[in-house]
């Protein structure tokens, strides 16, 4: 039990470390890919969006735990 | 061309980031071995393998039945989360948040766990069989092998680049057992935090290619795209890089004033 939970764990850790950079790039994907699926927007602004929003919530998370105490 | 890039890209992406995984497998089934013997280390490894292989034989089936659309979309999503959460790390070690990651000390705190009790005091050893070593060296494979099995399903699953993903995984891993056999003493040499920037940008490049491609984006130049990703977040991360590093500087001085004062 301890080994699966350890385990379930672990691999949650793989791709989640720090949950608001993971929830951050959840948001975007999402709203970019609803924005697409319901046509408002598609092309090169979908591609720019995708883009910007997830290269903007990792800076943002990183020059936050940069002048943070305790970045975790 | 366009193949070639993938492929070489693929190949590339899952050497690195295995050899992430097995330089931390090989450091734990060390300290196994040199502790408690190589014997009981390498059935708890070849256990691990056994399960991994058999993780494999399942997994690999039943990708396959999967919509590509939806493989696009889950296989991106979860690219790129691993990718930005090691290209995070491996930035905020770069700008000095985090310590460096550092395989002998974790050898050695290994190494501890294995020789003391919870209060302290020197265990006894067993002289046949040990399950204790057997269930950590075990524990530890398995984890970092599921990573493996991850990273390549996550990058070779999408295109039928299994087979490129799988020979990059293979070759990294057998390096690092070679390294490690030929060594005694675990990896601490390798650039790790280097390592998890590249397979940081490379991945959380998939990510978004595959996401993209997912919801119905064409991007240009086909797979040749991934590449014009992969510099742009390189840029970007060298630029958050420097950001940081002066945010952090001026957070330090403002800190050592405060003190002083």
């Amino acid at each position: 039990m301890n080994f699966a939970l350890r385990t379930m764990r672990g691999l949650l850790g793989l791709f989640v470390d720090d949950g608001t950079l993971a929830l951050t790039l959840i948001a975007v994907i999402v709203v970019v890919g609803v924005l697409v699926h319901l046509g408002a927007i598609k092309g090169v602004l979908a591609m720019v969006l995708l883009l910007a929003g997830t290269i903007g919530a990792l800076l943002i998370n990183v020059t936050r735990a940069a002048s943070s105490k305790n970045p975790g | 061309m366009i193949g070639w890039i993938h492929a070489s890209s693929t190949i590339a992406s899952a050497f690195l980031a295995s050899s992430v995984e097995a330089v931390e497998a090989l450091t734990v089934v060390l300290a196994v071995s040199v502790v408690r013997g190589w014997r009981s280390a390498l059935l708890g490894t070849a256990a691990a393998f056994c399960l991994l292989i058999a993780l494999v034989a399942i997994f690999g089936r039943a990708l396959g039945q999967v919509p590509i659309a939806l493989l696009q979309l889950v296989v991106g999503t979860l690219l790129l989360l691993f990718g930005m959460r090691w290209l995070r790390k491996a930035m905020l070690r770069s700008v000095g948040v985090i310590h460096l990651h550092d395989e002998a000390a974790i050898y050695e705190r290994q190494i501890h766990a294995l020789l003391s009790d919870d209060t302290g005091a020197r265990k006894a050893l067993p002289t046949g069989w040990d399950p204790i070593a057997i269930a950590t060296a075990f524990k530890a494979v398995t984890l970092e092998g599921v990573e493996v099995i991850i990273i390549v399903i996550a990058l070779g699953a999408v295109q039928g680049s299994l087979v490129p993903a799988s020979l990059g995984a293979l070759a990294a891993c057998l390096l690092v057992i070679a390294a490690g056999v030929i060594l005694h003493q675990p990896l601490s040499r390798v650039p790790e935090n280097s390592l998890k920037f590249i397979v940081g940008i490379l991945m959380s490049a998939f990510g978004l290619f595959w996401f993209g491609q997912g919801i119905g984006l064409a991007w240009p130049y086909h797979d040749g795209a991934v590449l014009g990703l992969m510099a742009i977040l390189a840029a970007a991360s060298w630029m958050g890089i420097r950001i940081a590093k002066r945010i952090r500087a001026r957070h330090n001085d403002a800190a050592l004033r405060g003190e002083i004062a």
